[in-house]
């Protein structure tokens, strides 16, 4: 870590200790719905994956008079999340899903038929301006990525949407580099797929 | 992998873009990859198309908890502190 950024999360953590609320509320906002997407992978439902968060949360505060600063405070709610969603799904009999890039081996970025003999039989076509910066062209982003499967979609979101680092993706989710990589393009290619979609409605 | 220059086909290109955006590529593929994507206007509006995927997808903003829960704990968190 940056040594600035380093500095700013002690202040963090300290302010957390002393009971700054408004530092807890930050820190809920910024990483709940990201917790929520990791917690997903994991276990069957949407409100186990809420309780696991929650249950994170308070064991955050449980835990932040020992935390070290060893790992960054990012890491550290996150591993806390991985383990607990781990030992909820192993309590549902869950096996988890790691083995999930075994599920569709041959998902291809690109459907096959736009191709004849490996090059493109119908081009990717422009996409118009005006239409891609519309308020609507963010929702068909979020509705694309809330239908991927659950490990593509939790990759997607702490790489493109909190904009964490490869290296941080892999720790948080105990990926090996190539199924980091092999599972973000799968959930952009998926994601691309669906606003070129939106993108050549007719209007 | 040998280092015969064998061209890349559009259908493999997209299978490579998230290889060649992490900068993951072998050296030799990566040649491959941008000799390819010069000529071929479809790949390079793909690989286009991806960067849009990726900063549209930044702008997006991370769900974020209903009122009630979560006044539920910010309540948890008050009474963490006052233990």
């Amino acid at each position: 870590m940056e040594q600035s950024a380093q500095l700013e999360e002690l202040q963090l953590v300290q302010a957390l200790r002393a009971g700054d609320e408004r530092v807890f509320e930050q820190l809920v906002r910024m990483y709940q719905g990201t917790l929520l997407r990791v917690a997903q992978m994991y276990v069957s439902s949407r409100a186990v994956a809420e309780e696991v968060v929650q249950e994170t949360w308070l064991a955050v505060l449980n835990g932040i008079d020992r935390f070290e600063g060893r790992s960054s405070l990012k890491t550290w709610i996150f591993r806390i999340l991985a383990n607990r969603a781990k030992t909820r799904a192993q309590r549902e009999g869950r096996t988890i899903p790691f083995s999930a890039l075994g599920d569709g081996d041959s998902e291809p970025a690109v459907e096959p038929d736009r191709f004849d003999r490996g090059h493109w039989a119908s081009l990717p076509a422009d996409w118009p301006e005006a239409r891609l910066l519309g308020d609507e062209t963010l929702h068909v982003i979020d509705g694309a990525i809330e239908s991927l499967p659950a490990t593509q979609r939790a990759v997607i979101t702490l790489r493109d949407v909190q904009g964490w680092s490869a290296e941080e993706v892999r720790n948080a989710l105990d990926l090996s580099e190539t199924n980091q990589r092999v599972l973000l393009h799968r959930a952009r290619s998926k994601v691309r797929g669906a606003l070129e979609e939106y993108l050549a409605e007719d209007v | 992998m040998t280092d015969t220059v064998i061209e890349i086909s559009c259908q493999k290109l997209v299978e490579l873009v998230t290889e060649y955006l992490e900068d993951a590529l072998p050296p030799g593929e990566r040649a491959r990859f941008e000799a390819h994507i010069v000529p071929c206007d479809g790949c390079r509006n793909y690989l286009e198309q991806i960067r849009t995927t990726i900063e549209l997808t930044g702008q997006l903003t991370p769900e974020q908890l209903d009122p009630a829960a979560e006044a539920a704990l910010l309540g948890a968190f008050r009474q963490w502190h006052s233990r």
